[in-house]
């Protein structure tokens, strides 16, 4: 036969063969399926495990993710909008049918730490069994307990939308080969309880960085970059690291207050994603794991070596309040000074928490003026309206322009106008 | 249906959450002190306080005060003698009166954060609250000396 047909031949078997081999593989090394359990009573976990997991429970956000809009706690249905599909969140109450409620605490152990489901299929890393597997097993068993005392919600899972071959699960066996190394948390030992106390919060349970540290293109955190900022469907997500677009660094007194769910005097309060993570999660800490992950980020944020950084930029924002009367020709000063100033005007060194100095608010200091943009569309609850009924889309152009002239030294945001136009056609979602 | 406390007394708004907190004080709870100049936060008349901050009503969705404490000009003192009450009528500084709840309720507002304020202090955080006749230096005048009253309070 002619050499072409023999050299596609030969191509055709090496390719089968490749695949049979993987599938043989797989097939091979299957996850074993743990035996289904009956429901545990709710009473017969200790009360304090329970209060130890409901804590645990509050840093990790559970609800956040596995509760849908309007659904009831903990029962999925949540879309989450992954680069690859949307993955919608499962149902971790306890029902015994379309819950966790036959899972064993192996099997629930098996599930956060590897990412491997009760009958052996694979989950998706989109839930972070990257950061749960450094969780001990104490906690493991405290959370377990937490869950299994939940109210059990009969709902079904909803059907993921990935596409061939994203949605075959027993390829996430190569995703793990390549990026899932597991392994408890390790303390170090140059540093102190606190710290590590927050380490083990922010990157274990907490999974911190499964948000705010950048990932690689098959969607793995890109571990030497940690905390250096990410995308979450669609949203920048600022570093944690110096970094960070706010001119003061994020002191532990400030990191502490802001995760406190509480005004600070220079970052403003939580908002944006930010805001639900600390009202109904992290409200279920105590003061001392607050304080504990306060010092772990203030050290990733490098904050104590740059208090002059802060006080240079505090200089700064107290004079810019100063001059904008001498400015007020300049497109946009007389616009800023009857709409906004009245309220944001802080005038002396002493900053209103309540009244984020503009000069020193992140939002007006980022490359990406969607921040800004969005909160004089829409506001921020009761502590600022919103104008996008009173001012139109230029207006706001020209006070986001006149923030950043007059505010900071970087680039003026270009297309600010089209970009305020697109953000009010996507309408507030939150 | 929110429900927050207006002038001390709970109260809970059986409209709309998207309904201007102005039109809630004055349609269902009836206290007319509050004036509409505007209606889109740039006029200072709709100025009301939650949770101590002055905040302009017409643009401020009644459900986003769910759980606050909202104050009018009719709540700023049970007896009408807020320092800066007091200091209005001995300088007499209304004149048609529209925009003074507004004013009054900035001030006070003002002197929480700013107790000796500059004249570049009033000017900045009074900016928004406009006065069609003109009674500018009446109110900063009233301001000044309501800081010096306030004092006279703390020390006396």
């Amino acid at each position: 036969m002619q050499s072409s047909t023999m050299i596609r031949r030969l191509f055709a078997i090496t390719i089968i063969t490749f695949i049979a081999g993987i599938v043989g593989f797989a097939a091979l090394t299957r996850p074993a399926v743990i035996a289904s359990t009956a429901v545990p009573l709710a009473s017969s976990f200790a009360p304090d495990l329970i209060a130890r997991g409901e804590i645990l429970a509050g840093a990790g956000s559970c609800v956040g993710c596995h509760t849908s809009k309007g659904g009831k706690p903990l029962a999925g249905g949540y879309a989450i909008n992954s680069e690859f599909g949307v993955i919608y969140s499962t149902n971790i109450t306890p029902d015994a049918k379309t819950g966790i409620g036959a899972w064993s605490e192996e099997a629930f152990r098996r599930a956060i730490r590897e990412g491997i489901a009760r009958d052996g299929t694979q989950l998706f890393p989109a839930l972070p069994y990257d950061h749960f597997t450094k969780v001990t097993d104490d906690d493991v068993s405290a959370l377990y307990a937490y869950l299994m005392s939940r109210e059990p919600v009969h709902a079904q899972a909803i059907e993921n939308t990935l596409p061939f071959p994203l949605n075959i699960r027993a390829l996430q066996a190569g995703w793990k080969l390549l990026s899932f190394r597991s392994g408890r948390f390790e303390p170090r030992q140059d540093r102190q309880l606190e710290w590590n106390r927050g380490a083990y919060l922010a990157e274990g349970v907490g999974h911190c960085g499964a948000c705010h540290t950048p990932r690689n293109k098959i969607g793995a955190e890109v571990r030497e970059r940690s905390y250096a900022g990410g995308i979450v469907d669609g949203h920048d997500v600022p570093p944690l690291t110096k970094a960070n677009f706010s001119p003061v660094p994020w002191s532990e007194e400030e990191l502490f207050n802001y995760l406190r769910g509480r005004g600070t005097r220079f970052h403003g309060r939580p908002g944006g994603s930010m805001r639900a993570i600390v009202r109904d999660g992290l409200i279920k800490l105590p003061d001392a794991d607050i304080r504990s992950l306060a010092v772990y980020f203030a050290d990733v944020g490098d904050a104590t070596s740059r208090t002059k950084v802060a006080e240079v930029a505090i200089e700064r924002a107290r004079a810019a309040d100063d001059l904008d009367f001498a400015r007020r020709d300049e497109k946009g000063a007389a616009l800023y000074m009857s709409a906004c100033a009245s309220c944001h005007y802080s005038g002396g060194a002493t900053t209103n928490t309540d009244r984020p100095n503009l000069a020193l608010v992140s939002s007006v200091n980022e490359p990406d003026p969607s921040k800004l943009a969005r909160v004089i569309l829409y506001g921020h609850k009761a502590e600022m309206p919103g104008f996008g009924q009173a001012l139109q889309d230029s207006d706001i152009a020209r006070i986001a322009a006149y923030l950043r002239s007059s505010r900071t030294a970087a680039a003026p945001w270009p297309d600010l106008e089209k970009k305020v136009a697109a953000l009010r056609q996507l309408g507030s979602s939150r | 249906m929110t429900s927050f406390t207006l002038n001390g007394r709970n109260v809970t708004a059986e409209v709309e959450e998207d309904t201007p907190l102005l039109w809630v004080i004055r349609d269902v709870f009836g206290l007319t002190g509050t004036k509409f100049g505007c209606g889109v936060g740039m006029c200072g008349a709709c100025t009301v306080h939650i949770d101590n901050r002055a905040t302009r009503a017409c643009v401020t969705r009644v459900g986003v005060v769910a759980g606050a404490a909202v104050t009018t000009i009719e709540g700023l003192d049970p007896l009408g003698a807020h320092p800066v009450q007091k200091a209005w009528t001995s300088l007499q500084v209304p004149q048609c009166g529209y925009c003074q709840s507004g004013q009054i309720m900035q001030a006070a507002a003002l002197l929480k954060d700013f107790p000796t304020p500059t004249d570049r202090d009033i000017d900045a955080v009074m900016a928004g609250n406009l006065c069609r006749c003109m009674t500018y230096a009446r109110i900063r005048t009233a301001i000044k000396r309501a800081a010096e009253l306030g004092k006279e309070t703390k020390n006396g």
